[in-house]
């Protein structure tokens, strides 16, 4: 077994493993600072935050040798024999000069930049850095420049790490942000006519390490310490990107990837980073209601779950649309108690968005023109319950011949969906149960109007369209009078206290084979449903 | 020593030299046809690297071992890239040569091609060279209508095509990675090794970068024999098999206050003195050396006590220097204050900062404004500390810096507070008696253009 030999502690390695030394050192709990490295992006070691002491040990004798000169450490292959030495007072000299450089023209201007808080520069100043200044260069000013729609750059506090160029090279494929001028006067910029506008963008702001480059959308809406972060799953479109959502107060202020090797890896899209402001429209539908002839009652949610049970049993015939925004737990208690009161109950997959084709992006990252998180769940469960999947498309076209008498359609879109002449074909029913965020036409043409939860107000467990599951809580409480459907669906079963999503989940597993692999924990990143079949 | 018979340099005055016509009188490109029919490839390699030869760039690589770094499976192409970047402070010898004669550049690039097995070679030629510029290219486009450049060159199966690129005018273009990124249309920012350029270079694939007066000293290698070559300049220590010794000929460039400034010729480990003497004609209007830089700018401070040593590879690192660099001497005559000489190379150096690491981009601004700071009168004792704390910690010696441009900075710095400290102190002392600080803050400095 390769061994390595970090801060005098050994490290085994895998056989074929190619870690570097900010890796490898990771393993062992011991964290070396960096700027210019990121996994995701190429080498460059400009920085120099990440010089280590590098030797050799002879597999023979178990002589160790050093190298004289210090070695960045991003660049240092870890093999069997490798040393390396982080915390020597020579690697902390290096570190604290460093520091000290990238302070010299900073313009130390925390109190006003976003960034603090979250700040590499300012993190490591105050670990590593010199406690006094010994410069006496007048820092510039912040200098700030807009260089794209989304993305604002302020010149002077940028530490030219050059992450975010290489971003835009390797990952994006468009390189709009370049360096210009040279040495000390070296600044990030964009060419005239071509800004900083493509889909991936808002990872700039990510990537950056200190708070030069930051997102208009967040800029002075909140200090970051006053924010929670919550895992979630971005729910803008099949790939089904991790996140983290970042709240306070039941507000979401931002959304920022968060790492998943088998899904987005570090980045997500513009579409999924700015799709939290529907969650706060005052459009939505907050409160249930009931047709009495022409007019509306808002209703309380008091007795209104009996009313609606009642009402659908004494439909008897009764199909279920499952939206593919619900999550699997969800789809699975509807479908379950659609079974309950009808056992020819339809179950129908709601309508999936389709937004021209799938975008691909030179650095390997997918947005899909599925523009829904869960069609893969859904189906899983509609074809297993009714023996066919039955798609929103095909429901339209032979729902005459069905004879139904009931039907609960569930929602959750972002955005319009249906339209009058859809609407016009489920004329006939006796009972019309609609469930969804915004109104719709649908929504005028129902019997009862139920208010939906958004993303981050729900707890389960989505599938993406290559079989991966992911599972989240909820981020955020729903705005008063909303209930998450998971609850609702809940209390139809006539099941008793909070609803459960793991348990749901692992109720479904036990049910469908397809999601027999969600029977376990499900890891941080989720797990793929089809790797039983691979094996 | 028996009087010295110059190579390099011999043609410069003969008739046309710069024309194929001219060149060939001189015997020019005989060596080529005798290389292409009775050598191999890998032999001429073996003469080159048992020739001794160092690299003439400034960090005396071995040119043989430098070659035999390229993998020998790859399927290729490799390159060949010249390096003409000439622009250390203190050097013209490439210059000398290129517009002197052209094409003993040419057949020197068309032998280490050959030796080397690159199809094309770059030459990256610094812009402000117009002459040399347009010499070369005459001299390529005749060597391509005689059969000497393109395919099968003189009948062999050994084909080369030879392009020139201008560079815009960057000190950084000199340094080897950079020199390539800059070639492949990037900004030139030195790349991080590993990989070396001879596993991944140009356009990522096996590349060797050479300098101008390395390649010309090939073709004299092939012509006049190993045991030629070894029999000028020092040979190597026969008590350390790790020296190479600094073995034939070399160009001297003296500059500064010298009566004969410009380009000689003589054999490697020539004491300063004598080049300053011999070669520059001694010290101006009849003044005494205050101090001489060995071998360019980059390379720190020879004080006149040690003119003495011999300009080898490795002379001037026992004075304290950098190392030999490009053997191009300026001398300080004794009126010369090092403060200006030190502020001066400071703006070079932080103008000339490529800005990719942070020691160098911000250490070369910052010893650049307490230079400015100290001039101008408000410096203070405790500056000279800071001053060789920032200089001992930039640069590829300590390993805080991808390249040397760092190295080139600090040496000055070092050499010029640590052998002239007293006539610091004593400006410092003198413009700035009371010794307190600057209460108001330092503008900004210029740097960019002086």
């Amino acid at each position: 077994m390769p061994t390595a030999l970090i801060d005098g502690r050994e490290l085994e390695l895998g056989e074929h493993e190619r870690l570097n030394g900010i890796e490898a050192a990771r393993r062992l709990g011991i964290e070396i600072p960096h700027y210019c490295w990121h996994p995701g992006l190429s080498v460059v070691g400009s920085c120099r935050m990440c010089l280590v002491e590098v030797g050799m040990r002879d597999p023979k004798t178990g002589q160790i040798s050093m190298l004289p000169r210090l070695v960045p450490a991003c660049n240092t292959p870890v093999r069997d024999g490798t040393v390396l030495v982080t915390n020597s007072e020579k690697v902390q000299r290096a570190r604290a000069m460093v520091e000290e450089d990238l302070l010299l023209r900073h313009p130390i201007d925390c109190p006003i930049c976003d960034k603090a808080g979250e700040c590499r520069l300012q993190d490591y100043h105050f670990t590593y850095g010199q406690e006094q200044r010994r410069a006496d260069i007048r820092p510039f000013t912040s200098r700030r420049r807009d260089v794209g729609s989304e993305i604002t750059l302020f010149v002077d506090r940028c530490i030219m790490c050059s992450r975010c160029v290489r971003f835009c090279r390797e990952i994006s494929g468009t390189s709009e942000l370049l360096v210009v001028q040279r040495g000390a006067h070296e600044e990030i910029d964009v060419l005239p006519d071509f800004p900083l506008n493509n889909k991936l963008s808002g990872n700039v702001v990510d990537l950056c390490p200190v708070g030069a480059l930051c997102d208009k959308n967040f800029l002075y809406r909140q200090r970051v310490w006053y924010l929670k972060s919550h895992p979630g799953v971005c729910t803008g479109c099949a790939i089904g990107c991790s996140t983290w959502i970042d709240e306070n107060q039941d507000h979401v202020w931002r959304i920022r990837p968060r790492e998943n090797l088998a899904v987005n890896r570090w980045w997500i899209c513009n579409d999924g980073r700015y799709d939290y402001p529907h969650v706060h429209s005052d459009q939505r539908i907050l409160v249930p209601r009931r047709r009495d002839g022409e007019a509306w009652t808002d209703l309380s949610w008091n007795g209104l779950i009996r009313e609606l049970d009642s009402r659908l049993r004494q439909a008897g015939r009764i199909g279920v649309v499952l939206s593919p925004f619900l999550t699997v737990e969800e789809a699975f208690l509807l479908a379950s108690y659609a079974r309950q009161v009808d056992p020819q109950a339809v179950i129908v997959v709601g309508h999936v968005p389709v937004v021209d084709e799938d975008e691909r992006f030179p650095g390997g990252f997918i947005i899909a023109a599925e523009k829904c998180p869960n069609r893969r769940g859904v189906e899983a469960i509609a074809s297993r319950m009714m023996g066919r999947v039955l798609a929103w498309e095909a429901f339209l076209g032979e729902v005459s011949s069905l004879g139904l008498r009931g039907l609960w359609v569930s929602g959750g879109y972002k955005r319009p969906w249906i339209d009058e002449a859809t609407v016009d074909r489920l004329r006939g029913l006796e009972l019309l149960i609609v469930q969804d965020l915004f109104p719709s036409p649908l929504t005028e043409r129902a019997d009862y109007v139920l208010p939906a939860a958004a993303f981050p107000e729900r707890d389960g467990s989505y599938v993406n369209r290559n079989d991966h599951l992911q599972s989240v809580r909820w981020a955020i409480r729903p705005p008063r009078g909303v209930r998450p459907e998971g609850s609702v669906f809940w209390e139809l079963l006539g099941r008793s206290g909070l609803y459960d999503a793991p348990g749901a989940l692992r109720e479904l597993a036990a049910e469908i084979g397809y999601f027999h692999l969600a029977l376990g924990t499900i890891p941080e990143g989720g797990v793929n449903l089809k790797t039983n079949l691979l094996a | 020593m028996p009087e010295y018979e110059p190579v390099l340099l011999a043609n410069l005055s003969k008739p046309d030299i710069e024309t194929l016509k001219g060149y060939e009188a001189q015997g020019g490109y005989r060596t080529l046809r005798r290389v292409l029919k009775e050598l191999s490839p890998s032999e001429v390699a073996a003469m080159v690297r048992a020739s001794g030869l160092r690299g003439r760039g400034g960090a005396g690589f071995l040119t043989g071992l430098k070659w035999s770094f390229l993998p020998a499976d790859h399927p290729g192409p490799r390159y060949l890239c010249v390096n003409a970047d000439e622009s250390e402070p203190g050097t013209f010898s490439n210059r000398v040569l290129m517009e002197g004669d052209p094409h003993q550049v040419l057949e020197g690039t068309i032998l280490s091609a050959y030796a080397t097995g690159a199809s094309t070679a770059y030459i990256y030629l610094r812009f402000e060279y117009p002459l040399c510029f347009r010499r070369l290219q005459a001299a390529i486009d005749e060597c391509y209508g005689a059969g000497l450049l393109g395919k099968n060159i003189l009948g062999s199966d050994f084909s080369l095509d030879i392009y020139i690129h201008r560079g815009a005018a960057a000190y950084v273009c000199g340094e080897e990675t950079g020199l390539i990124e800059s070639l492949e249309g990037k900004r030139a920012w030195p790349r991080i090794k590993p990989p070396f350029p001879a596993v991944e270079g140009l356009f990522r694939k096996p590349t060797v970068v050479n300098n101008v007066e390395t390649l010309a000293c090939v073709t004299h290698i092939l012509d006049r024999g190993v045991d030629w070559f070894r029999s000028i300049g020092v040979p190597p220590k026969p008590n350390d098999p790790r020296d190479p010794g600094s073995l034939g000929p070399k160009l001297y460039c003296v500059s500064g206050h010298v009566n004969r400034p410009g380009c000689y010729e003589g054999p490697l480990g020539l004491p300063c003195r004598e080049v300053i003497e011999r070669f520059g004609g001694g010290v101006w209007k009849n003044r005494k050396a205050k101090a001489a830089v060995p071998g360019g700018l980059s390379t720190g401070l020879l004080a006149a006590e040690e003119l003495d040593t011999p300009l080898d590879f490795d002379g001037p690192v026992r004075a304290g220097c950098l190392g030999l660099g490009t053997a191009g001497v300026i001398v300080f005559d004794e009126t010369y204050s090092m403060i200006d000489f030190l502020h001066n190379s400071c703006r070079f150096f932080a103008h000339e900062s490529c800005g990719q690491c942070t020691p160098c981009r911000e250490g070369t601004y910052w010893a650049l404004s307490m230079m400015e700071r100290i001039k101008a009168g408000r410096g203070r004792l405790k500056d000279l500390d800071l001053l060789l704390e920032i200089a001992d910690s930039i640069g590829i010696i300590p390993g805080t810096t991808i390249c040397g441009l760092a190295d080139g900075a600090a040496w000055p710095i070092k050499t010029a507070i640590r052998k002239f400290r007293h006539e610091f102190e004593d400006y410092i002392r003198r413009t700035n008696p009371q010794g307190y600080a600057a209460t108001e803050p330092v503008a900004a400095c210029t740097g960019s253009s002086a």
